[in-house]
């Protein structure tokens, strides 16, 4: 078995404004199983954080416990990480980000560790808007355990073993923009022109920024009557749109072919430039939005691309008015002055 | 594009960029493989049923397979595979039981080879395992032609040569050495049922209009016959100063013979800038090892003669100036340059010569008097007569008198029972899955990162006080194994099969080297801008599958793939898998 990812690269690898290739974005060699779903999503990760010319240093990636949350280990190695407890990754990440708000907070969570033991950390995160990336590896079964049906599973999906699952899933895009999350997009591991533009999409955003990618269990919910299988998926999908992610200062050189041609200007001067595939959606307009969910699983499709986008509400640190600086860097001096300013507050007090 | 057809033999063949630069094609990574199990006599073997010297070309061969070394385009050096061959040679153990073991029932035809040389050695070897009567005719009084007349014993000692000379001539071949073949037309009226010419080009180039040529003749050798006297030893000594003319491999050998026969200030004069010399990189870093200094951008314009004795040279400096992509060397103007010498050998170059085939022996000869050699068959005009080696279109080197000669050797052989010349034999291939377990293979897939090691060399102070002691140590087992796990393993191959694939895009996320995209067609020169790394070096093929369900096509850039295995391992179908791929150049018979 080879342990160790040869260190060649192609020698003509381009480099991104920081002087880096896509290599210093990359982890460890995976463990997962073979034609694992989120082994795309950690490569889609690696091309996004590298385009975006992200400092490895200036991100943490943060993950709970299941297969998805392996993952960290396989992307961006020279960045901080935090593989903490089952389904409590929001928990972490708010503190981590409470005490230093410069860095991108990136998390990777499974359909368990999301919407079963981490639902209650999942729903209060969205409430408070916390500035991150929330990806869940939404594969519908429980890989890790051998393939237990989840609560992603969709109701009449059939498992490996032959059951059909009996109960209703939960839609987490539809929850997330019910409960108000400002960045709520759907994609498919499959789909990296999809994919990438999404998360850089995500990076930029002001705020809690959700991807739920299907990422299909090659080993345990491949089979066919599974509804999160390559073959099951690509048949199903259906996008609302195509999308590029333009940064700030670049000129916008796609072409569009057909149907309309939409642009969203991000918090941060870069553009999603989109071309609308669903004529009755708008992804600023959230019963829009909650509409083509609702739609798409009446129909049996599988919606994806950028569903809603809310970029006026205001984050946690705005919510809370925390200080300019980053709490972490706040000295002693800076939070008790000492006498001589309790005296002046004292003196103003009389 | 159209899908690709692996079922060619050439495709896979051309991935293997060593076994393909490699005018005899030995199956290079197949017998670098067995040298890191030191399997020596199995990688002896190997090397000696394709290229037929072994020992020989792992000291001198002219390495065309080393630029074209995957490696060289992925890290900074190519495996160094001509030294490989030789710990193999070094290293094998008993051989002969291996080789074909006369005496072979006749049948019935002779043949008779003219020259010495690896390509009539080689016509040898092919031909007499299957019944031919051969007789080799050469004037030396040993075989092995140039290699023994022109590599010097410091680079390849006498031992080696004898031994690989003779596993041939003990096959049952009548030779005739010292044997000067003066008519063509005596031979063929002979009961020979085929000739083969393989008698090199003996004639080295000179100076003669140069002034001062006559009169110093006494100190002014040409460099291959110089060569031949010394290995001969009708010369021994040589003046303290020296110059050697030219800039070729025959002149590196000139100038540290040189250094052996008593030259203590030896200097290679050269018409031409360094960096254009025609003699191998290694060559000119070893002449330079051995205190010789290069002088380059100097055109010779006179021999300076004294009394009757050689004083000198004198050469006007010139500057290379480039005009329509062609090289012209201009004059600077500046004053001759004088540069004395007690001797100074030519080695500008050589020619052949046919001084014994008569015009009228039914061979047509084209307006240079070069003989009009069909370049597939070896045949001439003469239904008898088939040419080899340097004799056919001019100086090349051993590997590539090897591979004339077993294809001459083919063309004998048909033409001797009777079929069309044109019939060749396909070449032997073998494609064999290397998957043992979920992630083993029957290869050690592992990528090392090692730079290349570098051969030793004996202490100078002892090589140069003796021509006959070898210069280069050669690589210890330990080196050998060390640098054979350099080797890349090209020969196993990436093979996909469309219907397996789930386009799950595992392999092309673990491809260290982003060989493989998964794109909507296009014609080739749209197709190489579409991947994930354009594919910019067209020397190297696209490996494009048939649609896939989703419409895309897999299209692989077989540039710099490392043969890792890494996308078979991460294929959850086994779409792709790793095959040994063994092409061989099937020989007479």
């Amino acid at each position: 078995m080879t342990f160790i990812k040869p260190k060649f690269r192609h020698p003509d690898l381009p480099k991104n404004k920081l002087g880096y290739t896509i290599s210093y974005y990359e982890g460890a060699l995976s463990t997962l199983c073979a034609g694992c779903g989120h082994d795309s999503i950690s490569a889609a990760i690696i091309q996004s954080a590298f385009e975006m010319n992200i400092e490895p240093h200036k991100l943490a990636k943060l993950s709970g416990i299941g297969c998805s949350s392996k993952t960290p280990t396989y992307f961006l190695g020279n960045s901080h990480g935090f593989n903490s407890v089952h389904g409590r990754m929001p928990s972490v990440a708010t503190g981590a980000n409470m005490a230093n708000k410069e860095l991108i907070y990136l998390g990777v969570s499974g359909d368990g560790d999301t919407a079963s033991i981490g639902m209650g950390q999942f729903v209060h995160v969205i409430r408070r808007n916390l500035k991150m990336i929330y990806i869940v590896m939404n594969n519908g079964c429980y890989g890790l355990t051998k393939g237990q049906d989840s609560a992603t599973a969709d109701n009449g999906s059939i498992s490996k073993a032959g059951i059909v699952n009996q109960f209703q899933a939960i839609d987490l895009c539809g929850l997330a923009i019910e409960l108000g999350a400002t960045f709520v997009a759907q994609s498919f591991s499959g789909d990296k022109k999809q994919l990438i533009p999404l998360i850089k999409a995500a990076m930029a955003h002001n705020g809690f920024a959700f991807i739920n990618v299907i990422s299909p269990c090659v080993t345990f919910n491949n089979n066919k009557g599974s509804t999160k299988s390559y073959d099951f998926v690509r048949d199903h999908l259906e996008a609302t749109g195509t999308f590029d992610f333009v940064p700030e200062m670049e000129e916008i050189t796609t072409n569009y072919e057909s149907g309309e041609k939409h642009a969203i200007k991000l918090h941060d001067g870069s553009l999603l430039a989109f071309n609308k595939l669903d004529s009755d959606w708008d992804p600023l307009d959230r019963f829009s939005a909650m509409k083509a969910v609702h739609h798409a699983r009446e129909k049996n499709e599988i919606i994806t691309g950028l569903l809603y986008l809310n970029q006026g509400a205001m984050d946690l640190h705005e919510l809370v008015n925390t200080c300019d600086r980053p709490l972490n860097t706040l000295k002693k001096e800076d939070l008790c002055p000492g006498n001589g300013a309790l005296a002046s507050i004292n003196a103003g007090l009389r | 594009m159209k899908p690709t057809d692996i079922k060619d033999p050439e495709y896979f063949h051309k991935v293997v960029d060593c076994q393909y630069a490699c005018p005899a094609h030995t199956p290079v990574p197949e017998y670098i493989r067995l040298i890191s199990q030191e399997k020596y006599t199995e990688a002896y073997m190997i090397n000696w049923e394709s290229n037929v010297f072994p020992g020989v070309l792992g000291r001198t061969c002219d390495r065309p397979c080393e630029p074209a070394c995957r490696r060289g385009r992925i890290d900074e050096e190519p495996v160094a595979i001509c030294r490989l061959k030789r710990v193999a040679a070094d290293n094998k153990g008993e051989v002969k039981p291996f080789m074909p073991q006369g005496p072979f029932p006749s049948n019935g035809k002779k043949i008779a080879l003219v020259g010495g040389g690896p390509a009539s050695l080689t016509v040898a070897r092919d031909l007499a395992p299957l019944g031919y009567e051969i007789h080799l005719f050469d004037e030396q009084f040993k075989g092995g032609g140039f290699m023994r007349s022109q590599i010097p014993s410091f680079r390849l000692p006498e031992s080696v040569l004898d031994e690989e000379v003779n596993f041939i001539l003990d096959l049952g071949i009548h030779s005739h050495f010292n044997h000067f073949v003066s008519s063509m037309n005596d031979l063929l009226a002979k009961d020979y049922d085929a000739v083969f010419v393989g008698t090199g080009a003996p004639k080295g180039r000179d100076l003669p209009d140069l002034p001062g040529r006559n009169e110093g003749a006494a100190n002014i050798h040409i460099g291959i016959n110089w060569l031949a006297n010394v290995a001969f030893e009708h010369t021994t000594k040589i003046g303290k100063k020296v110059i050697v003319l030219g800039g070729g491999n025959t002149a590196m050998d000139c100038c540290r013979t040189s250094r052996r026969l008593g030259g203590e200030f030896v200097k290679v004069v050269v018409r031409s800038p360094y960096s254009d010399m025609k003699a191998s990189p290694w060559e000119k870093e070893d002449a330079m090892h051995e205190d010789i200094p290069i002088i380059d951008n100097h055109v010779p314009v006179a021999f300076v003669v004294e009394n009757g004795l050689l004083k000198g040279m004198n050469f006007e400096k010139v500057t290379p100036i480039f005009e329509n992509g062609k090289r012209k060397l201009v004059p600077t103007g500046e004053p001759l340059e004088f540069i004395e010498a007690d001797d100074v050998l030519i080695a500008i170059g050589q020619e052949n010569s046919f001084p014994w085939i008569e015009r009228n022996a039914g061979i047509d000869f084209d307006k240079w008097g070069m003989p009009v050699v069909d370049t597939l068959t070896h045949a001439t005009s003469h239904p008898k007569v088939f040419f080899g080696g340097d004799s056919a279109w001019g100086p090349k080197n051993v590997i590539t008198a090897v591979a004339h000669g077993h294809q001459a050797a083919i063309s004998m052989d048909l033409f001797c029972r009777s079929l069309p010349l044109t019939q060749r034999p396909s070449p032997f291939v073998n494609l064999v899955s290397q998957k043992m377990g979920l992630h083993e293979w029957a290869y050690e897939s592992e990528v090392v990162n090692d730079v290349r090691y570098s051969v030793a060399q004996a202490d100078k102070k002892i090589t140069l006080s003796n021509r006959k002691t070898e210069v280069e140590l050669g690589f210890t087992k330990h080196e050998g194994c060390k640098e054979a796990e350099r080797c890349l393993n090209c020969d196993v191959q990436t093979v996909f099969v469309e219907d397996k694939c789930i386009e799950c895009d595992a392999c092309v996320d673990i491809c260290p080297t982003t060989c493989i995209t998964f794109t909507d067609n296009a014609e080739e020169d749209e197709l190489r801008q579409l991947l994930n790394m354009p594919a910019l070096n067209k020397d190297q093929d696209l490996y494009v599958s048939a649609p896939l369900k989703t419409k895309r096509v897999m299209v692989k850039d077989e540039d710099v793939c490392l043969h890792c295995g890494l996308c078979a391992e991460r294929c959850p179908t086994s779409a792709w898998d790793m095959h040994k791929f063994l092409y061989k150049v099937t020989k007479a018979g």
